[in-house]
């Protein structure tokens, strides 16, 4: 060894499935190495998953490559085959050995381990995952040993005062178990800063509200932790400082994620943006000489792309360059389809060097991102895709060009989009339909890029994203003022576009004020409101893709409304002389604005002219449409409704959705908000920007050919998806057994009968190791007829609508 | 003040009309039913049949026939409401002409019997019909009232929500109770005890349960306001009270938009016998 006698080869910090795999393969070929990790267990968080939890092991077409096994499971079998794996490989693992600290340079690195010796390395693999480390209280006393920050077993705790710090979800989850069972005679208190628990899920928020009700629970809003002493917890709250009894806290106030460990050891990530990860080399070399990061860090989160980066890692160190990773394969079959049959190094040279967007792209990153997309050729006049088809994802010419149909009615107007240029963008920004239809000019290759494949290119490459903001403004603004204009006619507006982000409710535009900006709504959604005699009243809603604040611009008159934020949106800001300018140039435009003008005058004199006759109607309106954005139908492309004037509960909807579904109904009618007769039951809202779709490790969660927002089957049933909902509509659940059929439950009574079958049922007549996985609506995908609650409905007490239309629904006597 | 993106977009049958089932499409069965009561009282006018109308003859037969395939399609809403097939039906489009034609039986059926009755199971069937649209159109009468009474009652709770908002009031209710004296905290022990939903249906239809004990004990102890312990439960007992009324009311409206349907189903599986003899019968006779 050249090293010196207590320096390693390699270093490999935390033992999840890349560390592991890692450590594995040093091992096996005799590299000197050490597996360092935090906790007193190996990976620690497919540890923290639930008690036999069946872990996927997805992409299925993906081999692994690793000295571990793995396969389909529980928790409990793969766990136990690794640690008899690590022990027989001879792996040498060192725990309960947090890194605090990384210093020095490749050859020679020192890492620091908390309450330890420091650990001396050639090179370093990063395999922390990213959970990070739960954030700390920061006031005096909080090392005492009585604070901790997760709860894995409620139960284990008696005749205790305990206190939970934190508003989210976890805090009031652990908050709720410690006091689930009177039995353990817990006195439980949860403290929030803030008056309301806005971050948590509204069923969580209920059933504490509950449990303080009852006194089970005590809730103290707008208090937080000043001192902790033993057995005693300092507050402040609203009337000043107070002294509570406390045996134990337990915080929960968020966690940190590592970035900020990790680029102090020097390694650079690929953007300011928080879902960044750190740059890479085909290697997995970091900016820092000698420090590799892989796994979930590097933004791999399946556990089989953990284990092959492991193992690829620790082959790279060990000199074997030529190494081609084990997606090969699979891009192998993705290229097979297209015309000539080059080899995979062909096509991505030739992608990686003609896409613009693509340009700044490590190797490595962009196999990572074909992997997630698909290319496809199509032959001179083949439609990509057409007007008004629904679509989130994102193209990219890697050969060829096409032409764009701007005007539905004549397609013989076209606008070119050349090659190593982009199309499709609007739909991605906005989650609506395509603008659109767009056939191939001549013999075309595209990359198409899924919705979360593009948002991952934007938010780590930022140059990409200041191409895709570019282009897409541009086209939008072509989209909306119609044909006749060149993209040099709008050069100058789109030079002076400016990106603003929105809060929900914050206004956009104020009536009355004389300010002469026009905006285009990018994403999210608008109201549009009228003050009348002190009220605000509703005059419109404003989906993505629209555009206002145009009347002021031209008539140079001052705000006639006001347009607020129906949720958390993104506008373009254009200034209005910029846009006078462009009117100026072209005559008929401004002819063409001045008419759609006069209509909406229309609409704000007649309200005006009423507003005496307006009493309750118009209220009546303005706050149905303001619960309707209230719960989430701003961010809605299609939502169920019920009018319970209609509605006589009997639940056939939910019978129905079960019965259209593997035996599992993905609605709660009951349950939900109720105004003025117009009930929104806890189903999914199909929203633009999915909040589900955040965080799914497989990339599962897709929007199908209708808009809607549906799960495949490579879930691996990790739940991320049911936390991110705010709206509470996805469940973890096992696909139940058949039901005996319909008429031999009619004539003999024979099983559960129509809709959902009861647990004990299920659990009575299924087979073992039914792994849980995400279930929600998905509009009854595939399913012709459309919607089962819908035609289930005996009495059209449920409808479906999407956001633009529903409006209309409250309307029914309302104006008119 | 803005222009709305357009989106005449090609959807799938996505967006659903927002009507009731009585005014579908504009009252489309309605106007059916209604013509073809029409046609068939002119018919019955214009037609001469010696020596009276009866279900006997040619004319009597088209309506037997018309009426028996009317109440065999009808019968089988209990089918399609279940059965949940793929394709473009919906079920509210059934219930609208279920309940049309279903009333227009009672012309057609009653001119197919040429108003020949008796003790006889030709009459039997008819009674059982008469029977079944009856039921059915109280029916629709509480279907047509009672949902928005059920949607107030509710105010955002299921049904889950009230045993247990009941549940939570119980608890307190019991730790409450600790320091009153022994015949108050009898009574208030008895009003947990007992189940608060007993009196079988006709409590359930007239959401009257004149057995309560927590208005028993409310009332006892009504004269103990003043002092701060029974205070308390007094005002716990009226919330009790509050909670129970609203989950009964709930019970109430629910039990009246099912009931009808347990004389509807089975008095149809009746009729349905009943006819079936009614025709075997005929053509025995022949
Ligand atoms: C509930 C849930 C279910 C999932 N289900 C599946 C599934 O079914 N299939 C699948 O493929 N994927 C699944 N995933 C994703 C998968 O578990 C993770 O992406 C994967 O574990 C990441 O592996 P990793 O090796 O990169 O990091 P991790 O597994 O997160 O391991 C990191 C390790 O590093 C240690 N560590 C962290 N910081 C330090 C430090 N400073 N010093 C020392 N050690 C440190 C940690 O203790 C931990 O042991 C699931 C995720 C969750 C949350
Ligand atoms: C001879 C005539 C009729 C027959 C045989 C008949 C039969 C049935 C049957 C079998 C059902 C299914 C019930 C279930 O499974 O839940 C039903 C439902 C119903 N019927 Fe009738 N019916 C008749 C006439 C009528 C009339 C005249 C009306 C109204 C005036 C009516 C109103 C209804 C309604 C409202 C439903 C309930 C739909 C639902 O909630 O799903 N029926 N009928």
């Amino acid at each position: 060894m050249t090293s010196g006698q207590d320096r390693v080869q390699v270093a490999i910090v935390g033992s999840g499935p890349a560390g592991l795999s890692a450590a594995a393969h040093a091992a096996h070929l005799g590299m000197s190495h050490v597996l360092i990790e935090k906790t007193d267990h190996l990976s620690d968080t497919i540890f923290k998953y639930q008690k036999g939890k069946h872990v996927m092991a997805t992409p299925s077409n993906l081999v692994l490559r690793s000295d571990l096994d793995f396969d389909a499971g529980s928790r409990e079998e793969i766990l136990g085959i690794w640690d008899r794996q690590i022990a027989e490989g001879k792996v040498n693992v060192r725990y309960n050995a947090e890194v605090t600290a990384i210093t020095g340079d490749k050859g020679a690195y020192v890492i620091e381990v908390k309450g330890g010796a420091p650990i001396h390395a050639e090179n370093v693999v990063l395999a922390i995952g990213t959970q990070g480390n739960p954030n700390l209280l920061r006031i005096p006393g909080a090392e005492m040993p009585h604070i901790q920050y997760q709860l894995d077993d409620p139960g284990e705790y008696f005749d205790e005062h305990i206190t939970v710090i934190g508003s989210g979800d976890a805090g009031i989850e652990n908050a709720l178990g410690l006091a689930a069972d009177p039995a353990q005679r817990n006195t439980v208190t949860i403290l929030n800063r803030r008056n309301s628990f806005a971050r948590a899920k509204g069923a969580n928020v209920k059933l504490l509200e509950e449990a303080e009700a009852d006194g089970r629970i005590s809730v103290r809003r707008e208090t937080s932790p000043q001192e902790v002493r033993p057995g005693e917890l300092v507050l402040d709250t609203r009337d000043g400082e107070e002294v509570i009894r406390c045996d134990r806290i337990i915080a929960r106030t968020g966690s940190k994620p590592p970035r900020d460990f990790v680029e102090a050891i020097g390694v650079q990530f690929a953007s300011e943006e928080r879902d960044a990860f750190p740059q890479l080399t085909p290697t997995f070399e970091t900016t820092k000489n000698g420090v590799h990061v892989i796994g979930a860090l590097a933004g791999y989160p399946l556990i089989k792309h953990c284990m092959n980066q492991g193992y690829d890692v620790i082959e790279f160190l060990n000199g074997n360059t030529d190494l081609k990773p084990a997606d090969q394969p699979i891009l192998e079959e993705k290229f097979a389809k297209l015309p000539d049959r080059y080899p995979v190094e062909h096509w991505l040279d030739v992608i990686g060097s003609n896409v613009a967007i693509f340009r700044e792209l490590s190797p490595l990153q962009l196999r990572e991102l074909l992997l997630d997309s698909t290319v496809e050729a199509f032959a001179p006049g083949e439609a990509v895709f057409i007007r008004n088809e629904p679509g989130s994802s994102m193209f990219a010419i890697a050969q060829g060009s096409v032409a764009v149909e701007v005007n539905p009615n004549d397609p013989s107007v076209t606008v070119p989009i050349e090659e190593g240029s982009i199309f499709g963008e609007v739909g991605l920004i906005s989650g609506r339909r395509r603008g659109a239809t767009i056939r191939a000019a001549e013999p075309l290759v595209v990359v198409e890029l899924s919705r979360n494949a593009a948002l991952k290119l934007i938010a780590t490459v930022p140059s990409a994203g200041r191409v895709v903001n570019q282009i897409s403004i541009e086209r939008q603004l072509l989209q909306m003022f119609g044909s006749g204009l060149t993209r040099e006619d709008v050069a100058a507006l789109v030079q002076q576009a400016e990106v603003v982000d929105v809060r929900a409710g914050q206004k956009v535009i104020e009536e009355g004020a004389e300010d002469r900006d026009i905006y285009v709504i990018r994403r999210g959604s608008m109201i549009v409101e009228k003050d009348i005699g002190g009220k605000p009243v509703f005059l419109s809603y404003l989906p993505a893709g629209s555009y206002f604040g145009e009347m002021a611009v031209i008539d140079g008159s001052k705000r006639t409304a006001t347009v607020k934020a129906a949720i958390k949106s993104e506008v373009v800001r254009f200034p209005g002389e910029a846009f006078n300018a462009l009117l100026d140039a072209k005559p008929r435009l401004r002819e063409k604005a001045l008419e759609e003008m006069a209509g909406r005058r229309e609409v704000t004199a007649f309200v005006e002219a009423r507003k005496d006759s307006f009493g309750s109607a118009a209220d009546m309106y303005s706050e149905t449409a303001q619960f309707l954005v209230d719960n989430g139908i701003g961010e809605a492309t299609d939502v169920l409704l019920i009018d319970e004037t209609l509605c006589v509960g009997c639940d056939n909807c939910e019978k129905a959705c079960a019965d259209s579904h593997e035996g599992l109904s993905r609605l709660d009618r009951e349950a939900g908000r109720t105004y003025a007769h117009l009930h929104v039951p806890t189903s999914c809202r199909h929203c633009e920007h999915p909040h589900c779709m955040a965080d799914c490790p497989p990339n599962a969660i897709k929007r199908g050919p209708d808009g809607e927002v549906f799960i495949d089957d490579t879930c691996i049933g990790c739940g991320n998806c049911q936390r991110n909902c705010p709206y509470g509509v996805i469940r973890m659940d096992a696909v139940p057994p058949e039901k005996p059929g319909l008429l031999s439950w009619l004539l003999f009574g024979k099983g559960p009968g129509p809709g959902e079958a009861s647990y004990s049922w299920r659990k009575e007549h299924s087979g073992e190791g039914q792994a849980k996985l995400a279930i929600k609506c998905d509009m009854c995908l595939g399913i012709d007829g459309g919607p089962a609650c819908v035609r289930a409905c005996p009495t059209g007490a449920a409808i479906r609508v999407a956001p633009e239309k529903f409006l209309s629904v409250t309307r029914e006597g309302g104006l008119d | 003040m803005a222009t709305v993106a357009e989106d005449e977009s090609p959807r799938r049958e996505r967006q659903s009309d927002h009507e009731g089932f009585l005014a579908h499409k504009r009252m489309r069965w309605l106007k059916i039913a209604l013509l073809a009561s029409l046609v068939a009282i002119l018919s019955y006018a214009l037609v001469d049949v010696t020596p009276r109308h009866n279900g006997g003859s040619w004319y009597g037969y088209t309506l037997g026939t018309i009426g028996a395939l009317l109440i065999v399609w009808l019968a089988l809403l209990g089918i399609r409401k279940r059965k949940m097939t793929e394709g473009k039906w919906s079920l509210k489009a059934w219930t609208s002409a279920h309940v049309y034609l279903g009333l227009s039986l009672i012309v057609i059926a009653t001119l197919h019997t040429g108003f020949q009755f008796g003790w006889n199971v030709h009459t039997l069937a008819y009674a059982l019909m008469m029977l079944v649209i009856l039921s059915g159109i109280y029916g629709i009468a509480v279907y047509a009232t009672l949902p928005a009474q059920l949607s107030n009652n509710r105010r955002e709770m299921t049904k889950g929500q009230m045993l247990d908002a009941l549940d939570a009031i119980d608890r307190q209710l019991e730790n409450a109770a600790q320091p009153l004296g022994r015949a108050e905290s009898d009574l208030v022990i008895g009003a947990l005890e007992q189940d608060p939903f007993a009196g079988g249906i006709g409590a359930r239809l007239t959401g009257r349960y004149p057995d309560c004990r927590t208005v028993e004990a409310l009332d006892a102890m009504a004269h103990l306001d003043g002092d701060a312990a029974s205070g308390k439960v007094l005002s716990l007992l009226r919330k009790r009270k509050a909670q129970l009324d609203q989950i009964r009311r709930h019970m109430r409206i629910r039990a009246m938009l099912e009931v009808w349907l347990y004389i509807h189903v089975p008095v149809t599986i009746a009729l349905i016998a009943a006819l079936t003899a009614h025709i075997v019968s005929v053509f025995y006779y022949w």
